[in-house]
C-alpha cells in the first residue's frame, strides 16, 4: 500500500452508483447510452444524404475501432484503480520503431511482431513503475507519455516514414467479408475476448475487487501487483495492435501520429459507463460508447465540422455523461427528502 | 519532515547548480549572469503556470486544462488589442486574468458541486478551451503587427535589469507563497490535500478550497495567456499545447506530492527552473532539440521514483507495512 490509498475513503463522500437505486441506474445505462446511439443515428440520416450508406457507414467504423481497441484494455485498468496515459505515445512509439524497420527492409511479419512487441515492452515499463515501485499511474504515465513519444521525436524529427510494404496495408485498408473491414473484424473479436475476461474470468473478478477496495483485494489472497501489471502489459499491446492498424491505414509514419488519442479512449471508457474512481463497468458499455463516438464524428464531419470543433463536443460528451447521472440523483434525492 | 523537505530543496537547488557548472564548461558564457537572467526569464510563464498547478495539486487535484486556458485567454486578448487598439493595457491584463478565472471557476465547480473527478473534469476542458479557441479566432492568426506597441512592449521592459516579465514572475511567487503560508485559504489547501477527512472534522470546506485553487490555477494561467501572446507576439490555437505536462512535471520534480498536501512554493519555482535550464542547455550542448520531450519524460519518471521515496519515510500504519509481505507469500 505504498500508494497512498485515499481514492477508497473519497468514494464513501462520492458514492459511485454503489446504492441500491443506483444499481437499478447503472443496469440501464447501456440501454439509456444505445438509445442515445440509436437517437444519434436517426439524426445523422435526417441530417445529411450521404449518411445511410454501407460503404460510407462502413468508413465511419475506422474513427472508433482502433481507439475502441485500447479502450476494453483501458476498460479494465480503469475498474481496477489505475489509469494509462501513455497509451497514445505508445502508438507513436510502435509506429516508429515499425517504421525503422521498414527502412531495414523486414517484411510485414517482422513488422507486426515488432510493433506489438514494442507495445508490450512499452506496457510492462508502465507495469513495473506501477506494479513494481507502486507509483501513482496518473503521474507515471504523464511522464512515459513525453518520454515514448520524445523517443519518437528523436528518432524522426520534423521527418516520416513510409513506404511500408504492399501486404502491411492489409490491417488497416483490407476487408474480411463485404463491407466488414479487417479493423472492425478485430475490434469485435477483441470485444468479445474482454468481454469473457472481464465477465466470465477469475481474473476479470480480481479487477473488479482491486478497483473496489485493494486492501480487501489483498488480503483476500489476490495478487494485487500482479493483477495490475498484466494489465498494463494488457493495454500496451492493444495500443500495439492499434499502432498496427492506425500505421497500416495511414501508410506514413509521424511523430505526432495519435496526438491526443489517450484523451478519446478515456472519454470513451468514462461514457460507457465505466466508473473514473474504478470498481464499477462493463465491456458492452465501452462498445456502445464507442459506436457512439464513432457516429458522433462521422456525423459531424459529414456536416463539416472542423476535427477541433469535434473535439469540444467530445470534451461536453464525457463531462455531461458523467455530470447527468449526478444531477439526477440529487434530484431524486432532493423529491425525497 | 520540514527537515526532509528543506534537504530536498536544498539538493534541486544545488543539481541545477551542478548543471549550470557543467553546461558553463562547454559554452563559456552559459553561467554568465546575463544569459542566467535570460533563463530565468524564459521560464517566468512555466513558473506562474506551475504555481497555479501547485495549489491545485496542494487540494489532491489536477488542473490539466491550464494550457488551453492560457490559448484561450491569449487569443482573446490578443483579438480584443487587434480590434480595439484604443484598450488600455491595464484593462486588457484585468481581462486576461478575470477570463482565466472564470474558466478555472468551471473547472472549480464542476469538481465542487458535482463531484466530479478532477482529471476527467480537466481532460474534458482542456478540450473544450482549445476547440473554444478555434471558435474565437475561426482558425485565424493574429501576429506581431496586429498588436500595439504596448501589448508587446511592456512585458519586455528592463526594471533594475531585469525585464518586467521576470518581475511578473517574482511578484507572482511572492503572492502565492503569501496565500499558502499565511492565509486560512492557504492552510486549507494543505489540509485539503493532506487529509480531506481530517480536515472537513477540522471545519474546512474541501470543496470549497479546491474551488478556490482552481479559480486561482485559472487566474494564472489568464495572466499567462497574456504573457506569451505578448513574448512570443503571436496568437493561434495550438499555443502552449502539451504545456500543461511541463507544470505538472515542475511540481513534480519540484517535489510537490501528486497525492495532496505535500508542497512548497520554493521547491516548485526551482522544479520550473529545471527545466528551463535544461530547455536552454540542449541547443548549447549540441542535443537536437527534437530530445527535450523524452527528456522531460524521463526527468518526470525519475522524479516521481524520487518523491515516492521521499514520501515513503513518514510515519506509517504498521498494519500496511506489514501488507506488501502478505502479498509476496500469496
Amino acid at each position: 500500500m505504498s500508494i497512498r490509498k485515499m481514492e477508497p475513503r473519497e468514494k464513501r463522500v462520492i458514492p459511485d452508483r454503489l446504492g441500491t437505486p443506483l444499481r437499478r441506474l447503472l443496469g440501464s445505462w447501456e440501454v439509456l447510452l444505445f438509445g442515445v446511439a440509436v437517437l444519434i443515428f436517426i439524426a445523422n440520416s435526417l441530417a445529411s444524404p450521404y449518411f445511410l450508406d454501407a460503404w460510407n457507414l462502413s468508413d465511419a467504423t475506422f474513427n472508433f475501432t482502433e481507439k475502441a481497441m485500447i479502450a476494453f484494455a483501458m476498460a479494465l485498468l480503469i475498474i481496477a484503480g489505475e489509469i494509462d496515459l501513455s497509451v497514445a505515445a505508445i502508438i507513436a512509439l510502435a509506429s516508429t520503431a515499425m517504421g525503422y524497420a521498414v527502412q531495414m527492409g523486414v517484411g510485414t511479419p517482422g513488422l507486426v511482431a515488432i510493433g506489438l512487441a514494442t507495445g508490450l515492452a512499452c506496457g510492462a515499463f508502465n507495469g513495473f513503475l506501477v506494479a513494481v515501485l507502486r507509483l501513482p499511474s496518473i503521474v507515471v504515465t504523464i511522464g512515459t507519455m513525453s518520454l515514448f513519444r520524445g523517443i519518437s521525436y528523436i528518432v524522426l524529427g520534423d521527418q516520416a516514414f513510409g513506404k511500408y510494404p504492399a501486404d502491411f496495408a492489409y490491417f488497416g485498408q483490407g476487408y474480411v467479408f463485404w463491407v466488414f473491414s479487417f479493423e472492425f473484424v478485430l475490434f469485435l473479436a477483441v470485444a468479445l475476448v474482454f468481454g469473457i475476461l472481464l465477465h466470465r474470468t477469475n481474473f476479470g473478478r480480481h479487477v473488479y475487487v482491486i478497483g473496489n477496495n485493494p486492501l480487501a483485494a489483498r488480503f483476500s489472497g489476490i495478487p494485487v501487483e500482479r493483477v495490475k501489471f498484466i494489465l498494463f502489459l494488457l493495454t500496451g499491446l492493444m495500443s500495439g495492435i492499434a499502432a498496427v492498424c492506425l500505421t497500416s491505414r495511414l501508410g506514413s509514419t509521424r511523430p505526432s501520429i495519435a496526438q491526443g488519442w489517450e484523451l478519446e479512449v478515456v472519454t470513451m471508457v468514462v461514457l460507457g459507463g465505466v466508473s473514473i474512481l474504478g470498481g464499477a463497468g462493463t465491456i458492452v458499455g465501452v462498445v456502445i460508447a464507442a459506436f457512439v463516438m464513432g457516429l458522433v464524428t462521422f456525423g459531424l464531419g459529414l456536416l463539416n465540422v472542423p476535427g477541433i470543433v469535434m473535439s469540444i463536443f467530445i470534451g461536453l460528451l464525457l463531462i455531461v455523461t458523467i455530470a447527468l447521472p449526478i444531477i439526477a440523483r440529487r434530484v431524486r434525492d432532493a423529491s425525497k427528502a | 519532515m520540514r527537515n526532509l523537505l528543506k534537504n530536498r530543496e536544498l539538493l534541486l537547488g544545488l543539481i541545477i547548480v551542478g548543471m549550470i557548472l557543467g553546461f558553463s564548461t562547454r559554452a563559456d558564457n552559459f553561467a554568465s549572469p546575463g544569459n542566467l537572467a535570460n533563463i530565468f526569464n524564459d521560464t517566468s510563464i512555466l513558473i506562474i503556470l506551475a504555481l497555479g498547478q501547485m495549489v491545485v495539486v496542494l487540494t489532491k487535484s489536477i488542473d490539466l486544462s491550464v494550457a488551453a486556458n492560457l490559448a484561450f485567454t491569449g487569443m482573446a486578448v490578443a483579438m480584443l488589442d487587434a480590434a480595439y487598439p484604443g484598450l488600455p493595457l491595464a484593462l486588457l491584463v484585468v481581462l486576461a486574468i478575470g477570463i482565466g478565472a472564470m474558466l478555472g471557476a468551471i473547472n472549480g465547480l464542476l469538481v465542487w458541486i458535482l463531484q466530479i473527478p478532477p482529471i476527467v473534469v480537466t481532460l474534458g476542458t482542456l478540450t473544450i478551451y482549445r476547440g473554444m479557441t478555434f471558435v474565437l479566432s475561426g482558425g485565424a492568426w493574429v501576429n506581431a503587427h496586429q498588436m500595439q506597441p504596448d501589448f508587446l512592449g511592456i512585458p519586455r521592459m528592463l526594471v533594475l535589469g531585469l525585464p518586467i516579465l521576470s518581475w511578473v514572475a517574482i511578484v507572482v511567487v511572492i503572492l502565492v507563497g503569501f496565500i499558502l503560508t499565511r492565509t486560512p485559504f492557504g492552510r486549507s489547501t494543505y489540509a485539503a490535500g493532506g487529509n480531506p477527512v481530517a480536515a472537513a472534522y477540522a471545519g474546512i470546506d474541501v470543496g470549497r478550497a479546491r474551488f478556490l485553487a482552481f479559480v486561482l490555477s485559472g487566474a494564472l494561467a489568464g495572466l499567462s495567456g497574456y504573457l506569451w501572446v505578448s513574448r512570443y507576439a503571436v496568437a493561434y490555437v495550438d499555443i502552449a499545447i502539451g504545456f500543461e505536462l511541463d507544470s505538472v512535471a515542475a511540481n513534480v520534480i519540484g517535489g510537490v506530492s501528486i497525492a495532496g498536501g505535500i508542497g512548497t512554493v520554493i521547491g516548485t519555482v526551482l522544479g520550473a527552473l529545471f527545466l528551463g535550464v535544461i530547455k536552454n542547455a540542449l541547443p548549447v550542448i549540441g542535443i537536437s532539440p527534437f530530445a527535450q520531450m523524452a527528456i522531460s519524460g524521463i526527468v518526470i519518471v525519475l522524479a516521481v521514483v524520487f518523491n515516492a521515496r521521499a514520501e515513503r519515510r513518514k510515519g506509517r500504519i504498521i498494519l500496511r507495512d506489514r501488507a506488501p509481505a502478505s502479498e509476496v507469500s500469496a
